[in-house]
């Protein structure tokens, strides 16, 4: 459909021009501004919304990439590592001339090619507990994409303490998991599904167990659509479901998620109450 | 008969099976008959005290057997029972 053709809309354009767009920014939303659940002030909202990506690799790259589309207004990305051609598989933000380079810089260069209109900052770093809290106070929304049970636990809890939304986001084989986390609402936290996590040894670690790469790119498109419903405020949240889907049998399952009363991290008695706990756990599904 | 979904990371104990079949009783006892047909099955869901691991959950239907009633937690015909672990790729 042209531009031109919106004019037909029953919602026209001129309904979002007093939002100070663009003539390029209402051509380039168009297709969201058309829809009368986001409209002008929709658009608007993504612009002035702050997510942070932990992780530029299968899951970043996707959800990244349709948040930048979107016109999600400041995007940070954090990752440490370089692309290397193994990656390519699955990690999309990146390209066979990236292989070397720091994943933040490719990705960064990949998503303002995509949209010049956002800022996108970038963190060359590996998520630790001596850096998170650093990083939360500037986003509004949190996305992991991590690879490793360490990382997630302790973005969890970093985003209990700073009171910020998570979409958790996981991959293993044929298999994702999906959930959106925020018990400063009242919901329950990662903790509350997984206590703790498996010890080291007992499980294959990432490399070993490979995953399917296509995989990567539904669950993180998956997550950049509950970012989009937390930022909006519509739809059904999975705050107290877990998402679970099946690549091999294309079945998508969801299951209760309560909150758990004794959990350490959100429960009446909690026993975390800082980021100074053992996060150092193997690389393992 | 209860079904019982297999995530991905446990099908090579159950020859690729994605959903196995079992008898009725409690969760506990479906796991021992799980361990019986497709051996080693008990030990990744179960630590040496025979308590379900801290990083794998058993659904029945759609509700987490934790806050039901654990282990004891009855099964009855027509119920499907799913095994989530932790995963934490990405």
């Amino acid at each position: 459909m042209s531009l031109l053709s919106l004019a037909y809309s029953p919602w026209p354009i001129a309904h979002s021009l007093d939002m100070e767009f663009t003539d390029a920014q209402i051509q380039r939303y168009s297709r969201h501004m058309i829809l009368p659940e986001v409209g002008g002030k929709g658009q608007k909202k993504l612009s002035r919304a702050k997510v942070l990506v932990i992780g530029a690799g299968g899951l970043g790259s996707p959800s990244a990439l349709y948040l930048a589309a979107a016109g999600v207004g400041t995007l940070g990305l954090v990752d440490g590592d370089v692309v290397d051609l193994s990656n390519l598989q699955r990690q999309i933000l990146h390209t066979t001339a990236d292989v070397g380079v720091p994943k933040v810089e490719s990705g960064q260069r990949m998503l303002a090619a995509l949209n010049p209109e956002i800022t996108i900052k970038s963190y060359q770093d590996n998520i630790t507990s001596d850096n998170i809290m650093r990083f939360l106070p500037d986003y509004d929304i949190v996305l992991d994409g991590s690879d490793n049970f360490s990382t997630r636990f302790l973005v969890n809890d970093a985003c209990f303490f700073a009171r910020k939304t998570l979409i958790s986001g996981s991959i293993f084989r044929f298999e994702g998991q999906l959930t959106t986390i925020k018990p400063h609402e009242g919901y329950p936290c990662y903790r509350c599904l997984y206590p703790e996590p498996p010890p080291a040894g007992l499980v294959p670690n990432c490399q070993e167990a490979g995953v399917l790469g296509v995989l990567a790119g539904t669950i993180g498109v998956l997550q950049a659509n509950e970012a989009i419903k937390e930022i909006l405020g519509f739809g059904e949240t999975l705050a107290d479901r877990l998402l679970i889907y099946d690549a091999l049998e294309m079945k998508f399952r969801k299951v209760t998620r309560p909150k758990d009363p004794a959990c350490p991290l959100c429960g009446s008695h909690p026993t975390i109450t800082d980021l100074s706990g053992n996060y150092s756990v193997s690389c393992s599904i | 008969m209860i079904k019982v979904r297999i995530p991905t990371p446990l099908r090579p104990l159950t020859r690729g099976q994605g959903e196995v079949e079992t008898k009725g009783g409690s969760v506990a006892e479906m796991i021992d008959h799980l361990e019986g047909m497709h051996p080693g099955l008990k030990a990744r869901l179960c630590d040496e005290k025979g308590e379900l691991r801290r990083f794998v959950n058993v659904y029945v239907n759609e509700e987490d057997i934790r806050f039901l009633k654990g282990k004891d937690t009855v099964l009855k015909d027509g119920d499907e029972v799913s095994i989530v672990p932790a995963i934490a790729g990405g």
